[in-house]
């Protein structure tokens, strides 16, 4: 599925990947840890194409497809989703409207025919019911004035809508309280499938609780230092990241 | 100095100028070295840009007017068409005298079609809203690029009077669209909206002056412009709120995209409050569009020009949402997504 090779990327000049590795295998769920200023949010824009990030050396590929050299909306058509670490408010675009416009560009992308606008609805209608999700809510425009939990969960909705082949998750759990910590979780989880990978970037050890990782990797210095199953987020919950801040 | 006096006098010089300070962004004396001669009445197919309205049709063709030069309402849904035509590189100046009378309503469908090169249009719109009346005046400047147009309407309200406006504009070589109110207050209430979508070199001005001379009066006004390319967007608004205008409750809202490094707009919001107790609020942005929220909408598979267009339309659209009637509202939004379409970058 993903695999990312030896990556290296500057943002303004400075690099802040510095050789990263990394292979996610369909239907597992991987766990990025690590200090702030580690790279974790630069791993998530290079790999999904924001203007501003530079990649210097090595590869990221999906499937084997080079992603590095798609724009940041064929990624997207690939099945590359971010879940945004402050998700972006759309003034003026009801949330239906986005979600339908990207969910249609998708699939016109994909050479597959636009989702008719009932067929749509109902969809949306379900999948919001799931989130806990007023459905008022997808007529206002997408974010603007909407809590940390409500953007949160709205990707999720997002998500489970686009049905993406592989996930990123860019510390979903900031700004959640424990009840919209559980509905997102389940929500994620809900997604979870043989054909599908997920990268789940987090500081802390809570979101993992919920979102079981297969295995768990520490980022510091735009490099995985160390690898392991789910105890190593108990170990860094406990311990800190300060001996592998010294090991990088 | 003024256009009027210019084209009457066939004198340039009386043009208004860089030196005028309410038209020191639209300069017409820099722009015309010659005043053209007058043409005749030509004749035009009906319709225009509102064609699909059913309504009563006035035109004003190369400044002059077939049969009565007045708009007077008689009923409780009015609908008017008032259609100002240039077919000639000629000067047209013309007075239209529009009546709402106590108690009735009139939609006010005002369309410029200036297509010809070199085409001076001058409007004098003298407006009454007496009491209790409702005038919806839905403006669309639809001019060529090298037209010049200034339209001037002078709206009266009686007490309890609704007055709503939306002037929409894609330019022309030089335009201005100036409405000036004299507000009773009383109970009756204004709304002044606006957009201008300018591409290529145009300009186009949409100048307003509210002026609140009792208790009680009520203004809202958002203007939102775009503008690409060399165009140039001017806004100039001003509410006055007179000594003793007391109770008066006035917004004014004033927000443009700037697409290109060659774009420009200049905005002049005041607020000129001579009583105690208002509630009186503004804003001015101008800015580009968020290029934060572009990669989001690309995230989501949304193509880079599709992120843009969706952006910059519904930035406008609150203005077109804004529009009472239905059909002048569609329209409106047809003329906006075609203007936002035909532009490179947008």
């Amino acid at each position: 599925m993903l695999s990312i090779k030896n990556l290296h990327a500057s943002v303004g000049g400075t690099e802040i990947l510095k050789g990263l590795t990394l292979d996610v295998p369909a239907g597992e769920v991987h766990a990025i840890m690590g200090p702030n200023g580690a790279g974790k949010s630069t791993l998530s824009y290079v790999l999904t194409g924001r203007e501003g990030y530079e990649v210097t050396k090595g590869s990221a590929t999906l499937d084997g497809e080079d992603l590095l050299a798609l724009a940041a909306n064929e990624r997207a058509a690939r099945g590359v989703f971010l879940s945004f670490q402050y998700p972006l408010e759309i003034p003026g675009v009801p949330a239906l409207t986005f979600i339908r416009t990207a969910l249609n560009a998708q699939r016109k992308a994909r050479g597959e025919p636009e989702v008719a606008a009932p067929a749509f609805l109902k969809l949306a209608r379900e999948k919001a019911a799931a989130l806990k999700i007023d459905f008022d809510m997808l007529k206002r425009a997408l974010n603007v004035g909407f809590s940390g939990g409500e953007k949160k969960r709205m990707e999720i909705l997002q998500m489970a809508m686009l049905e993406p082949r592989f996930l990123i998750l860019d510390e979903t759990d900031s700004g959640l309280d424990i009840d919209a910590l559980k509905i997102v979780s389940e929500g994620v989880n809900a997604l979870r499938s043989p054909e599908r990978g997920m990268l789940v970037i987090t500081h802390y050890q809570r979101l993992l609780d919920h979102i079981r990782p297969d295995r768990v990797h520490v980022l510091s210095a735009g490099r995985i230092v160390a690898s392991g199953g789910p105890e190593l987020a108990l170990e860094l919950e406990r311990e800190g990241y300060d001996k592998y801040a010294r090991a990088a | 100095m003024s256009l009027a006096t210019a084209i009457k006098l066939g004198d340039p010089t009386q043009l208004p100028s860089r030196r005028d300070e309410d038209w020191r962004w639209t300069d017409l004396r820099g722009l015309i070295r010659q005043i053209p001669p007058s043409a005749e009445w030509a004749e035009v197919g009906e319709g225009g840009p509102f064609a699909a309205i059913e309504a009563e049709e006035f035109v004003v063709s190369n400044g002059h007017i077939e049969g009565w030069n007045a708009v007077v309402s008689e009923g409780p849904a009015d609908i008017a068409r008032l259609r100002v035509v240039a077919t000639e590189a000629s000067s047209n100046p013309a007075t239209v005298f529009v009546t709402v009378r106590a108690g009735t309503s009139l939609l006010l469908l005002e369309t410029y079609e200036a297509l010809a090169d070199g085409a001076l249009t001058n409007v004098a719109l003298e407006v009454e809203v007496q009491a209790g009346g409702r005038l919806e005046r839905v403006v669309l400047a639809a001019d060529g690029p090298d037209s010049v147009t200034v339209s001037t309407a002078k709206v009266a309200l009686g007490e309890g009077a609704i007055f709503a406006q939306t002037v929409l504009t894609s330019g022309a070589r030089r335009q201005r669209l100036e409405t000036q109110v004299a507000h009773p207050g009383a109970f009756a209430s204004v709304r002044m909206d606006g957009a201008y979508l300018l591409a290529d070199k145009r300009h186009a001005d949409i100048t307003t002056v509210v002026t609140h001379q009792g208790v009680d009066g009520t203004t809202e006004q958002l203007v939102k412009g775009v503008v690409n390319d060399q165009a140039r967007g001017v806004f100039q608004g001003r509410i006055v709120v007179a000594h003793g205008a007391d109770r008066t409750d006035a917004r004014m809202g004033h927000h443009a995209l700037i697409l290109s490094d060659k774009a420009e707009v200049d905005a002049k919001p005041e607020l000129l409050i001579n009583a105690d107790d208002v509630a009186c609020a503004h804003g001015n942005t101008v800015g580009a569009l968020d290029e934060e929220a572009i990669f989001y909408a690309r995230q989501r598979g949304i193509p880079e020009a599709e992120a843009r267009a969706m952006l910059t339309l519904a930035f406008v659209e609150e203005v077109i949402d804004r529009i009472g009637h239905d059909g002048a509202r569609e329209i409106a939004r047809a003329w906006a997504h075609r203007q936002l379409g035909a532009s490179d970058g947008l």
